[in-house]
């Protein structure tokens, strides 16, 4: 057998996973297991900024963060984690710059900050300019200087290792066992703690912006050994995806006066939201793309709109909103700002639609980007095991698999960014008190069999159906179904199709039967996953009767807050499903009517 | 359209070299290479292999020999490719199987190159280093870098000997020597000035020509062997 013994034991090496690793390790000894080199993971692909009330460039306030937070997540956030992450975000962001993170700046040599979607001066309402930028990749600086401080701090990586089972003995977090995906060897890794920090699901939807790898591997696996999910119903789709492709455009386009225009060439979102206009929060926005669509008013009669930022166009609406710079002169914006301020924006454009941005409107379409609900923690991002808050001891969470609640039933621009620094920097702190404090658990007996059970039966098929047709239908029922908008209806019939589907795993055929590097073995166990999850979101979704954030059901429009403002639990016993509910915590904001 | 795939492929647990095989599929002339793959993968051949995650040219995970050139798999379209591609693995580094390669070799460089801001100097209290516009400007193009190993394994110096530090790493040398908030650029350019240098570097191009994030990493190299020269 192929044995490590660890401290700690962090899965996942974007954001999260890398924060948790540089403070774990300063006291605990920890490696790091990722299915990716840690210069692949999501994180990189994040563009716009990290939210941080530095108030570099006008008055803002942790608090005005912390509210939009909990406006922006539909109330259904837990006021006491959202003050922790808007307060800490400013300190981590500094911290962040003195690593190296290469931000831009302001004429004085700060950190340059730019207005995002639902970031408000929680006073005149208007957009304020809080998200800390790199250009639009700040998630790739991010991702690649704390990649550099972990060598920098020596921290120990296995490169290439699929997690595939948490192993839990005495009641308490034993290590876990991984895939070596270039030999096909198992390894276990016993250690005190486990961290999960593997990201989001997107890939279960057909049109996405996420990574072929964000399969939600890890939350499946919980799932299975009788660990609950929280918030599953709640998924966030962007509303900025290239047309039929997902792929990301900033809401950093329409910080920068980017506007969203119909087939009729309206600007539509001043309907929808007649303050804040295109800068709502993202479910906003996206309902509002798929109602003008609905309404005949896509663009020459196709389910897209365009996003423009074509200097000419955005400046018209800067004199209609009478937009001025900090000086009091009007605002403008020229081609050289986009190119300059957007520029892997404007390379995406012209490589995969052959448009140019500054010449020509943008085709887009809502993309399912971002899982509020995920592995319920406390702010330690200690995992829990019940809504009663029960721990689970040595395990962790942070980051988009986990669900503090800090993004409730819709997450604002910016703030995943934030959540993964804060979040994984408390819970590496926390993760190397508690190694420091206990002794290593026994490994269950057997601890490799679940795994070995599993990767012999995917392999034992010597024909069937392609993994791949499963997958396209899963994404396409969870699109049409499980998507913008929901109706008991539409849950019903994606819930039985997809366990049809589940029926029909079995049957999916694996045709590299070798240990080198089978991706085609862990595509077919990675549809698994997803299949799992489908289930549990589409029960989340038909089990929630009303609409908050991200949650719309055509057929219970209103917010529920007498019945609903709770956070749902869901676990799984073989075939049976169970849900409990725990309360939101409530702080300083009572639950309002929201508008933008 | 109807394009010819020509792959060459290697499994090292049946193949003895490496060999070419074809693949007739149909696709989108809008599609991605990537999406011609997996193409083949998903409904075709599932043994074959090769790295991918984002699918739109930020992760650097398919690094491949697109009809002789070194691109993304994901950021290139088939029509732009004509109907008969070839791919291969990038070279010079050691095939694992298919399109992987085992980029050990290339991450080691990468690491011994101190890739981290090195400055010794406490942070202001409380609040961000400044730095000028203009400052900041100076290394905007080199902190783009997603170490796909593009430019490295696109190098004739490279593949005549691996031990050249090879461009990727003179890009990450260029991120820090131009950050005013580095302190470490004597020990940078000492790197830089070895026998495996940049010295190595004979201005070929091919690293620009495959760079899929646009640096101008022949002039960066240029900058930091002028950096050396004027100490």
């Amino acid at each position: 057998m192929n044995y490590h013994k660890f401290d700690a034991v962090i899965v996942g090496a974007g954001g999260a996973g890398l924060m948790a690793a540089l403070y774990a390790s300063k006291n605990a000894n920890v490696a790091v297991v990722s299915k990716l080199y840690p210069t692949r993971s999501h994180t990189g692909a994040a563009q716009g900024g990290i939210g941080a009330a530095l108030a570099n460039l006008e008055e803002d306030h942790w608090e005005w963060h912390a509210f939009d937070t909990v406006k922006g997540g539909d109330y259904l956030v837990d006021q006491d984690a959202a003050d922790i992450m808007c307060k800490d975000a400013v300190d981590i962001v500094l911290e962040l710059e003195h690593m190296g993170l290469p931000f831009d700046r302001t004429p004085e040599g700060k950190i340059s900050q730019r207005p995002f979607g639902g970031h408000t001066n929680n006073i005149t309402k208007q957009p304020v300019r809080r998200a800390a930028h790199a250009a639009d990749r700040t998630g790739h600086m991010i991702l690649q200087t704390l990649y550099q401080q972990c060598i920098k701090n020596d921290v120990q990586f296995f490169d290439e290792f699929q997690f595939m089972d948490l192993l839990i003995s005495e009641g308490r977090v034993a290590g876990m066992v991984a895939y070596h995906i270039n030999t096909g060897e198992l390894h276990v890794f016993h250690a005190k703690a486990v961290f999960f920090a593997t990201g989001g699901w997107g890939r279960l939807w057909n049109i996405t912006s996420n990574a072929h790898s964000l399969t939600g591997d890890a939350p499946a696996v919980l799932l299975k050994k009788g660990l609950p999910l929280e918030d599953m119903e709640f998924f966030q789709f962007h509303p900025t995806g290239i047309y039929k492709m997902g792929i990301l455009i900033t809401e950093g386009v329409r910080g920068e006066g980017g506007v969203l225009i119909n087939g009729k060439g309206e600007r539509f979102m001043l309907k929808y939201a007649p303050t804040i206009k295109d800068l709502a929060s993202r479910d906003v926005i996206s309902r509002a793309i798929y109602l003008e669509i609905a309404e005949g008013r896509g663009v020459n009669g196709q389910d897209y709109v365009y996003l423009d930022v074509r200097p000419d166009v955005v400046n018209q609406y800067f004199d209609e909103d009478g937009k001025k710079n900090p000086d009091g002169t009007p605002r403008r914006i020229t081609a050289a700002d986009i190119d300059k301020k957007l520029p892997d924006i404007a390379d995406f454009c012209r490589t995969y639609l052959g448009v140019d941005p500054i010449k020509d409107p943008m085709p887009i379409q809502p993309t399912a980007h971002y899982a509020m609900g995920g592995i319920p923690t406390d702010a330690d991002a200690r995992m829990l095991l019940d809504e009663k808050n029960t721990v689970l001891p040595g395990g962790y969470a942070a980051g988009e698999v986990a669900c503090v609640s800090v993004h409730g039933a819709n997450r604002l621009g910016t703030n995943s960014l934030v959540d993964l620094v804060v979040f994984g920097k408390r819970g590496g702190i926390a993760m190397a008190e508690y190694c420091n404090s206990v002794e290593l658990p026994p490994l269950p007996e057997n601890a490799l069999a679940e795994v070995q059970g599993m990767v012999a039966r995917l392999l034992a098929n010597t024909e069937g159906i392609p993994a791949a047709k499963l997958r396209k239908a899963m994404q396409e029922v969870m699109m049409m179904n499980v998507g913008v908008f929901r109706t008991e209806a539409l849950l019903t019939e994606a819930l039985e199709r997809i366990r049809e589907l589940k029926k029909q795993f079995p049957n999916v055929y694996v045709a590299d039967k070798g240990k080198r590097f089978n991706t085609d073995l862990l595509e077919a166990w990675e549809l698994g996953n997803m299949l799992d999850l489908a289930e549990v979101t589409t029960l989340a979704a038909l089990n929630r009767t009303e609409s908050r954030g991200g949650h719309a059901r055509d057929d219970y429009q209103q917010r529920d807050d007498e019945n609903w403002l709770k956070h749902s639990f869901i676990w799984q016993d073989g075939d049976n499903f169970r849900f409990a509910y725990k309360p939101v915590t409530i702080g300083r904001y009572q639950p309002q009517k929201r508008v933008y | 359209m109807r394009v010819t795939l020509k792959l060459k492929r290697f499994n090292p647990e049946v193949d003895e070299k490496q060999h070419w095989e074809e693949y007739q599929i149909d696709v989108e002339p809008n599609d991605q290479l990537l999406d011609a793959l997996n193409k083949v993968k998903w409904f075709h051949d599932g043994t074959l292999t090769y790295r991918r995650s984002c699918a739109h040219g930020v992760c650097g995970s398919d690094a491949m020999v697109i009809n002789g050139r070194n691109r993304l798999a994901c950021k290139v379209l088939m029509k732009d490719l004509g109907n008969k591609v070839t791919v291969e693995p990038i070279r010079g580094l050691p095939v694992v199987k298919d399109m992987v390669v085992d980029m050990e070799p290339f991450f080691a460089k990468f690491r011994a190159m101190k890739p981290f801001l090195i400055n010794n100097t406490p942070a202001p209290d409380g609040r961000e280093r400044h730095q000028t516009v203009e400052d900041r400007e100076r290394f905007d193009d080199t902190t783009k870098c997603i170490l796909c190993a593009c430019c490295t394994t696109s190098c004739p110096s490279f593949w005549a000997n691996g031990e050249y530090i090879g461009p990727a790493s003179i890009v990450q040398i260029h991120r820090f020597i131009f950050d005013t908030r580095d302190e470490a650029t004597k020990e940078r350019l000492e790197i830089a000035n070895d026998a495996m240098g940049v010295w190595r570097c004979r201005t070929v191009f091919n690293c620009v020509e495959a760079c899929p994030r646009e640096i101008n990493i022949t002039k960066a190299i240029g900058e930091v062997k002028k950096a050396i020269l004027e100490g």
